[in-house]
């Protein structure tokens, strides 16, 4: 036990960091290689892999996943907004590059050098629009509001390049939930909830499109002609077939069938073999980590840290929140995996990098550090502000 | 912590200014973020997030109790496979419809590994199996499918020699019809799911057995109770086989026969030519191949002279003795009645059933009246539809304004439509001593079916249309099937076929009915033919006694022995006992052939 006499900066870290996230945050590391375990060897078979190639290779992600988790937690969150400014700019320019070089993959330009860049992106943005939110909030001088704003625009464009809507549409919920943190006027927030809700509504009633895509997901049999609801079917049998308690661990058969079982559907495939109430566990599990980062977020006297903290932990709950949602037929299917369960290299680095983000903002820190950090240029004392200079 | 926008100091302001200030400071305050309300907001997004979770639980909780489908192999088959149906026996005990044992093949399309490999294999193996229809139903994602159903041995040996994943045997039941197209009408037919789709296949399914089948028993074949029908088999195969002889010789284009039980209506033997083998139940929708006798409704010509005459009789308009007008046309409106074998003198009522006179038929009809011939038609069931164990069944075509004329025509058979079933049960009624019993498929006793069957007609009424049939036989048109050895009675009908909307001569529909023996009834035959051609040696006629009537005399000839009825040389000494009480004496006189009448 690391003992809080010694001031080192690993005792440090122990006694500030927020120990049930990191407990919580473990545990799905653990459950995401033991579910890829059971989802991933018939997937791989099936594409002519070795059987266990994809659990070999999460495993191996895994090392490099943890150490970035636990030392980027250990940053400050002046050291955070650096981190962050320094892997948007990385991120966007390999983006670009993969735009301009890339090969198609699946119809979609996103892979450059092995790596998913937009993965990278979202922390990144997160904690850019979290910084300008708060210095505009804190300082009129600095255009905060409207950087925030630009910042959008400049980060969905190169996605919907790609195109990636599921993270274009994700970082934008993420964006809009923190300008309404922010302190949005009830006016804009109705009005463009509204407006928003209005416009799908008449999109509804005149864009026949629109229509058909909404009703082809209520009843996939409206629509004449080839209905392709094969995936979403099987995901469903797939979870339904396993009961309560599940089928037990390799004993699943409808995963067999159920195309991007070890990524996008893993939860049913969860369902299949370790029963609905795993399934219920994992859902609980996310749902304590999200409430648990938003409230701690709610009790950050820094604004910085409240909101880097609220909008990682909401990127990471919305992420997971739609991926269960497609899995239980709640929502058309929308490409979004699920955080350090599904497979995926980049992903869970990436992940690695928000996560430990989030725990970085969330550490407990000396009240007067806040006030210090948080006080006008203006009212600070000179000596402070030659101290800086030096 | 710093307010953003500190309030200004108003007191050295005036009022205009401060009111454009507050303005001002409104639409400000609209585009300003206010960190103070982070915490607050904060907690609303995570109340929303907790209540996003809590949809999730509830569908998982949702998909948890919901009633397990059943989605194995084994549940899905024991649905698939055909259920075991009782047999279906002659009255003697023949079997006419029965199951047997065979395999059918099955798949499971998820367990299939190479899908294309499994296509090409089973159907170089089984060459009737469509390839595009298998690869169809191997692509889609349900647990099970049929690949074929009922192969022989070696089928199955060489498709398990295949050795494919997924591929399963089931045995199920097949329904056959041993006789072939003896009866199909009757039993009509079961489809591979051992469903009764028509005829008493379908009556079984109707009393019972698919409800059965329905709440999950599984019932074998021999737990199940035979359905014993009237159909006398040997009977039946004779009556088609004459029938058959029949059609082709006088180059009909359909015709249909059928022995009644007048005592206990029940059907001995049936056939309608085309007909079908229920083994290959696709033959059964040629709509050509409907049964003649229940399904199609027709006019039934002269034989329904023998309805008006009883009503005549049982009316008390008429008696033996009676005479009526035949000695010149009869007059309508602007329509003319005339007589096929004109005699133009006045006629006694068995020599208007002899001559086969409209004339005195409808005069006969006239002095009853229109209600009272619709009431007596009602009685005798020709107005409504009849409904049997067969489900096939059609309702007559009666006019809807009935007129003076219509009840005119009707007596001697046009103008109205009812299937021959229909007809036979009326005749049946008229000579087994006056009670109406509804026809059945099914074994019955006498006993039973005259318990519910009604009056219609006085016994001493039903002895005089045996007489009629009888002399009928003897001197009258009925000639053909007066077969030497039995007692018969007959009626031919012959109706014109209406062809665009007038009645055509050449094409016409007859029919014939024989009754046997005259003095104690058992047995009612009827013959129609559907447009029978003059041949040679029918003397340029085409009319019923030279068709229908022949083959009904061979049917007799060949059937009469086969039903406990061996021909006997003496004739009865006093065959209508009744009709010498009320003074007619001369019925019980055989009359000398004076030459046969057509």
């Amino acid at each position: 036990m690391v003992s809080r006499a010694q001031r080192t900066a690993v005792a440090d870290w122990w006694w500030t960091v927020d120990r049930w996230l990191l407990a919580s945050l473990a545990a799905l590391i653990v459950a995401g290689l033991v579910l890829t375990m059971a989802a991933s060897p018939p997937v791989a078979e099936r594409i002519g892999l070795p059987t266990f190639h994809f659990v070999n290779r999460q495993a191996m992600a895994m090392i490099p996943a943890i150490a970035v988790l636990i030392g980027v937690s250990f940053l400050t969150p002046r050291q955070v907004r650096r981190a962050a400014v320094i892997l948007f700019v990385v991120a966007m320019a390999l983006i670009v590059f993969a735009l301009l070089f890339g090969h198609e993959v699946k119809g979609s330009k996103r892979w450059i050098l092995g790596i998913q860049p937009s993965e990278f992106l979202k922390p990144a943005f997160v904690i850019l629009v979290a910084w300008a939110f708060s210095e505009g909030g804190k300082r009129p001088d600095v255009p905060g509001t409207l950087i925030a704003i630009l910042l959008l625009p400049l980060t969905a464009i190169p996605l919907i390049l790609q195109p990636d809507f599921g993270q274009t549409m994700l970082i934008s919920l993420v964006w809009a939930a923190l300008f309404f943190m922010a302190g949005l006027h009830w006016f804009w927030v109705f009005g463009i909830g509204g407006f928003g809700v209005s416009g799908v509504l008449v999109a509804y009633k005149f864009v026949p499109h629109v229509r058909a895509r909404i009703l082809k997901f209520i009843d996939p049999g409206s629509g004449n002609g080839v209905t392709d609801t094969f995936q979403v079917d099987t995901a469903l049998e797939t979870i339904i077939s396993g009961r309560w308690f599940g089928k037990g661990p390799g004993e699943g058969t409808i995963k067999r069938i159920l195309p991007d079982a070890h990524t996008d559907f893993i939860f049913a495939v969860t369902g299949e073999e370790f029963g609905i109430v795993t399934c219920i566990a994992l859902c609980s599990l996310f749902g304590f980590i999200v409430i648990r980062g938003l409230l701690k977020a709610a009790r950050n006297e820094d604004p910085f840290c409240c909101f880097a903290g609220a909008g990682l932990v909401m990127l990471f709950g919305i992420q997971a929140a739609i991926n269960m949602a497609v899995n239980l037929h709640l929502m058309p299917a929308k490409g979004m995996t699920l955080p350090f369960i599904s497979y995926g290299g980049s992903s869970l680095i990436s992940l690695s990098i928000g996560m430990g983000f989030l725990l970085a903002v969330t550490r407990k820190r000396p009240r007067s550090e806040v006030l210090y950090e948080n006080e006008r240029p203006a009212d600070r004392a000179v000596p402070i502000a030659l101290g800086q200079a030096a | 912590m710093n307010a953003p926008f500190p309030p200004p100091e108003g007191r050295l302001i005036d009022a205009p200014v401060r009111k454009r200030g507050r303005i001002m400071r409104t639409i400000k305050n609209l585009f300003a973020t206010r960190l103070d309300k982070s915490s607050g907001r904060i907690r609303i997004v995570a109340l929303m997030f907790a209540l996003l979770f809590a949809v999730l639980v509830a569908k998982l909780l949702y998909f948890g109790m919901k009633p397990e489908v059943p989605n194995t192999v084994r549940s899905a088959a024991s649905d698939a496979v055909a259920a075991a149906r009782p047999d279906i026996l002659d009255r003697n005990g023949e079997v006419l419809a029965t199951d047997i044992k065979v395999t059918s093949i099955f798949a499971e399309p998820r367990r299939i590994i190479d899908k294309d490999e499994a296509v090409e294999l089973i159907t170089a193996t089984l060459p009737d199996v469509d390839a595009k229809e298998l690869r169809v139903k191997l692509g889609s994602h349900k647990g099970f499918v049929w690949v074929k159903r009922a192969v022989t041995p070696k089928e199955q040996q060489e498709i398990f020699h295949l050795g494919l994943p997924g591929i399963g045997f089931l045995p199920e039941n097949k329904r056959v019809y041993p006789n072939g197209p003896i009866a199909a009408h009757v039993l009509g037919f079961a489809n591979l799911d051992g469903i009764g789709i028509s005829g008493l296949e379908k009556y079984i399914d109707g009393q019972g057995l698919s409800d059965l089948h329905g709440a999950g028993f599984k019932l074998a074949a021999e737990d199940l109770k035979p359905i014993v029908t009237s159909l006398d088999l040997r009977a039946t195969y004779a009556v088609r086989d004459e029938l058959a002889k029949g059609v082709e010789k006088f180059k009909a284009k359909a015709g249909a026969a059928a022995i009644l039980d007048v005592n206990t209506g029940e059907i001995i033997a049936m056939a309608s030519l085309p007909d079908f083998d229920p083994n290959n139940p696709a033959d059964a929708l040629d709509p050509n191949h409907i049964n003649r006798l229940s399904v199609g409704v027709y006019e039934m010509g002269s034989t329904f002279k023998a309805i008006s005459i009883a009503m005549a009789l049982e009316a008390n308009k008429v008696n033996l003795r009676s005479s009526l007008d035949a000695r010149e046309s009869l007059r309508y409106g602007r329509f003319t009645i005339h007589d096929f074998h004109a005699e133009h003198r006045m006629l006694t009522v068995p020599e208007v059933f002899i001559h086969s006179s409209n004339i005195g038929t409808a005069r006969m009809a006239m002095l009853v009246g229109v209600e009272g011939h619709q009431a007596f038609l009602r009685k005798m069931g020709q107005l409504t539809r009849l409904r049997t164990e067969l489900p096939e069944s059609a309702e007559p075509l009666v006019p809807k304004h009935w007129s003076e004329l219509n009840t005119i025509t009707i007596a001697f058979g046009q103008g109205l439509n009812v299937a021959p079933l229909q007809a036979l049960m009326a005749v049946g009624g008229l000579v087994n001593g006056g009670q109406l019993i509804t026809p059945t498929f099914l074994k019955r006793d006498e006993a039973e079916a005259r318990k519910n069957a009604p009056r219609v007609i006085r016994p001493e009424v039903s002895e005089s249309l045996r007489y009629l049939m009888r002399i009928n036989a003897e001197v009258g048109s009925a000639g053909n099937a007066n077969i030497p050895g039995y007692f018969i009675g007959g009626k031919t009908g012959t109706a014109d076929k209406i062809v665009h909307g007038h009645y055509d001569h050449d094409k016409v529909f007859t029919t014939f009915m024989a009754l046997l023996p005259a003095d104690k009834p058992k047995y009612l035959m009827l013959v129609l033919m559907d447009e029978p051609q003059a041949i040679p040696g029918t003397y340029g006629y085409h009319t019923a006694a030279w068709n229908s009537g022949v083959v009904t005399g061979k049917i007799i000839e060949r059937v009469a022995p086969l039903l406990g009825l061996p021909p006997k040389l003496e004739l009865p000494v006093l065959p209508f006992p009744l009709l010498a009480q009320m003074g007619y004496g001369f019925a019980n006189t055989p009359q000398h052939s004076k030459g046969q009448i057509h």
